[in-house]
């Protein structure tokens, strides 16, 4: 078994706290994982993005090209992830933050209104646990319970008070997404090529933006 | 054409290109007080900057002039080679703290020293901004850095480095001053001079310096507007402002 | 110990802290700058030195000084400022003291970017500073590998009073990765007979210096570096097999280009191809042994780098012409993906290279027409 999620987003969205979560659960249920940034321009207010790859045997790659699953938390992260998803894959997107629907019809993709969410809930900072709560419905190696307790282990003391808040947010993002399956039909194309021509366009994957403004 | 009611226009010496700096950054006032000087003396045309390894590394994306990107803290030995084979044309280098008061401190002293006909924009914001805020020579006692998490601590850390007053007990300088940039008159008083530094160069009277006290919203994590304060409160009174070099020829000088 | 989530760079930093690092000397520069940020926190905090340099020639210096008293002294940095380091390097290397350097490696030459690479190879490996010496280089993989590699970095030192650098790339040191600590070893200082910690009352005094005037002094001291290399090649080699078993193409690459080429051998594996990995832990000494016999028994090698072919040299030393070696590369800060190592090995596993066609030659071709 092995899965690769990219969670991509503005700084400040909580993309590598998101991805954290997940590799925590991930290690902490006893599989091989790996978390990497997109590091410089981040810190700069531009767009994040980190690559979780989860497996069950020790992980080659830490990055991936095109991913089987991703989250885009932003419009411009969006538009940049659902060309290069595998075929087949599932995009969680937080409809919150996107102005249009899916041009691809060969993946799932999982509208998911994060913001209004996690405003519900009371801190809409939470909007990443959202969207991490979604995601579970399409990575079945994790269960919500193992993030509940990845963020119970690994949570700083101080922020321990919030944890029943993160539960929530996680919880009413599986539920969403849950219902949103059913909804969307997906077309699976079995040769992904198409999409990987797409993505040759790109001038590189999460670690070579064209500026890095921190030489 | 300007409009006639034009407030603010982009000066002749800057590309199209927008600047990569965070809001509220200082850096871009004094690119743009560079840029107004070159074009106001006219020598857009005959200048060649040098960059240095810092926030203000793209500056080349920004002048509309020759220029060169030195490695870290090399910007006055480049800029050296450049003015001795080029004597008429005007070359300046942009540097940040971190490049010349740190890793650049050898070069700046000797190109100071042997009193080379170059102008420096040294641009003092208290930390090395590019590589994520850690302590720079410059920083203040006390004040909270990356790599100086529970403030600076002049026992282990060292004390600031006033780099105007230094400079200017060096027999090559021909102008060096300290401005600040955290309000309107201060940055006139800024851009005059910037141009000092530039007709130093142009008259062949040495060494040139102009230190901006400068702000670094981003890795100080203050708003724009608190972080100029901060300049005003906490800067100057450490980096006191004011003329610490000028010759006679010089202050003759009318703008 | 429990296993933590550790992001490379500062498990480097606690790694060495707990091997007993006593002074930690450095400069800021992107993709390391989180080794000297941690240690700037945790170094005063156990009572222990830090000092950010004025540069890194400061820095290397400090560490030569700190390494003459004979305590575990270490500084890291990425390539620009390791290039400034080089001086330092070749002084302590003449002046047999032991040092611990990281190299974070990213795009160059010059500035470059801040991207993942590995082009510092030929600088670490084969030289970098001036004269004849040889330092041992590691080069992890993951962040458990870089954590143990940097606590025998240590000892591999102090063991061969040499210099000892972990070459890294920018993945791995902002990687996070599940990984243990070692136990916190006690600061302990060696009661060497060669360092310059004083007289103290005990002894006569000694010197530590990089000069030997007479040549011929010179030529016996670097017989002396060479005598101890011949000692560390015989015992210190380290390297990763997978898949090698039963292998007909081998591909060898290290750091983040081997563990990438590792993801791509099991897709090869799952269609039916033999291939193996062949991943150097150290990469001088270089398992060149190791690649020598398997050169007697698989078809081809291919050799996957971060940059333009600088380790690809040093297999094609091992293999002697004795079967293809050919080569993929990605330059300046690209990281392969693994589907572009796949492919390689699909070429491969229809038809090879001559045995005597240039490898670099062969692939810049395959660049050209792809
Ligand atoms: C030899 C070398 N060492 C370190 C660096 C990393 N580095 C890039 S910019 C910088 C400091 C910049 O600070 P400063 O000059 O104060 O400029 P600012 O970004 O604050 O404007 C450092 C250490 C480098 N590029 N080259
Ligand atoms: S990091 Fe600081 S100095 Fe650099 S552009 Fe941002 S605010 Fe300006
Ligand atoms: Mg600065």
């Amino acid at each position: 078994m092995q899965k690769e999620i990219i969670i991509a987003g503005f700084g400040g969205q909580g993309v590598l706290f998101g991805g954290q979560v997940l590799a925590y659960a991930a290690m902490d249920t006893g599989k091989d994982v790996t978390w990497i940034p997109s590091y410089g321009p981040e810190m700069r207010g531009g767009t994040a993005n980190c690559t979780v790859v989860i497996a069950d045997h020790e992980i080659g790659s830490p990055l991936v090209k095109n991913p089987p699953l991703a989250i885009a938390l932003n419009l411009p992260s969006f538009d940049k992830y659902e060309p290069m998803l595998a075929s087949g894959g599932t995009l969680i997107v937080n409809q919150s933050m996107v102005d249009h629907s899916a041009q691809r019809s060969d993946i799932h993709t999982i509208f998911v209104p994060c913001n209004e969410i996690a405003e519900e809930i009371g801190d809409k900072k939470l909007m990443n646990m959202v969207a991490i709560g979604a995601m579970l419905t399409a990575l079945p190696e994790i269960k919500i319970e193992d993030v509940e307790k990845a963020l119970e282990a690994h949570l700083p003391a101080r922020h321990k008070h919030l944890l029943p808040k993160n539960y929530e947010a996680l919880k009413r993002g599986f539920e969403h997404a849950q219902k949103e399956w059913d909804k969307v039909p997906c077309e699976q194309v079995q040769n992904g090529t198409l999409f990987e021509e797409l993505c040759l366009n790109e001038p590189g994957h999460g670690l070579h933006s064209s500026l890095s403004p921190i030489l | 054409m300007i409009p006639e009611n034009a407030v603010c226009v982009r000066p002749e010496g800057f590309t199209e290109t927008p600047t990569h700096y965070c809001p509220g950054c200082t850096h871009g006032v004094a690119h743009r007080l560079v840029a107004e000087v070159l074009q106001e003396m006219n020598v857009l045309d005959k200048t060649i900057g040098v960059a240095p390894v810092g926030c203000s590394v793209f500056a080349y994306n920004y002048f509309d002039t020759d220029f060169v990107e030195a490695p870290h803290g090399r910007a006055p030995a480049m800029a050296t080679g450049i003015k001795r084979v080029l004597p008429d044309r005007i070359v300046f280098t942009y540097q940040g703290d971190g490049d010349l008061a740190s890793i650049g401190m050898g070069e700046i002293v000797h190109a100071a020293a042997r009193g080379e006909n170059l102008t420096v924009i040294f641009v003092n914001n208290a930390n090395f901004g590019m590589t994520g805020g850690q302590m720079a020579p410059t920083t203040l006692p006390g004040m909270k850095t990356t790599s100086s998490q529970n403030g600076r601590d002049v026992e282990t850390q060292g004390y600031p480095i006033k780099m105007a007053e230094m400079l200017a007990t060096l027999d090559g300088v021909g102008f060096c001053a300290r401005r600040s940039l955290h309000d309107a008159k201060n940055i006139r008083l800024a851009k005059k001079a910037i141009r000092l530094a530039f007709e130093t160069q142009a008259r062949g009277l040495g060494f040139a310096m102009v230190e901006l006290l400068s702000t670094c919203p981003t890795n100080w994590g203050m708003t724009p507007v608190n972080s100029l304060k901060f300049v005003e409160e906490h800067m100057v009174p450490a980096y006191p402002l004011g003329d610490y070099k000028i010759s006679e020829a010089i202050k003759q000088i009318k703008i | 110990m429990p296993k933590e989530l550790w992001k490379g760079n500062e498990a480097i930093a606690e790694a060495a802290v707990r091997a007993g690092l006593e002074a930690y000397f450095g400069y800021p520069i992107t993709p390391q700058t989180e080794i000297l940020e941690y240690l700037s926190r945790r170094m005063p905090e156990l009572g222990r030195a830090f000092v950010q340099a004025e540069s890194e020639l400061g820095a290397i210096n400090m560490v030569y000084g700190a390494a003459c008293t004979g305590v575990r002294v270490m500084s890291s940095s990425s390539s620009p400022g390791v290039s400034l380091m080089m001086e330092g390097i070749s002084y302590i290397a003449g002046t047999e003291v032991p040092a611990v350097l990281v190299n974070v490696m990213r795009g160059g030459p010059g500035l470059g970017n801040i991207a993942p690479a590995q082009a510092d190879y030929n600088q670490a490996v084969h030289g970098g500073g001036h004269g004849d010496y040889q330092p041992i280089v590691l080069a992890p993989a993951s962040v458990q590998e870089a954590i143990d590699l940097m606590v025998l970095s240590f000892d591999l030192a102090e063991k061969y009073r040499s210099v000892c650098m972990m070459i890294l790339d920018g993945c791995v040191g902002q990687m996070m990765e599940p990984a243990q600590m070692p136990e916190m070893r006690p600061v302990h200082r060696e009661n060497w007979d060669w360092a310059t910690n004083g007289k103290m009352g005990k002894r006569e005094r000694r010197i530590l210096s990089s000069i030997y005037i007479e040549p011929a002094e010179e030529e016996k001291m670097n017989l002396r570096l060479l005598n101890r290399w011949q000692t560390i090649q015989a015992n210190e080699v380290r390297y990763k097999e997978y898949f090698l078993d039963d292998a007909e193409i081998v591909i060898v690459g290290f750091g983040t280009a081997g563990r990438v080429a590792l993801s791509a051998v099991r897709e090869a594996r799952a269609e039916g191809i033999k291939v193996g990995l062949l991943r150097p832990v150290t990469v001088s000494p270089f398992p060149s042994e190791v690649i020598e016999q398997l050169a007697g028994r698989v078809d081809a090698f291919l050799v996957t780098e971060m940059n333009s072919g600088q380790m690809l040299e040093d297999v094609r030393l091992a293999v002697k012409g004795r079967v293809p070696v050919e080569f993929y590369g990605r330059l300046g800060g690209m990281v392969p993906f693994p589907d572009e190592i796949l492919n390689e090995i699909h070429r491969m596993a229809k038809s090879k290279m001559a045995v005597n066609a240039n490898p670099r030659d062969a692939w810049l071709a395959r660049m050209a027409t792809a």
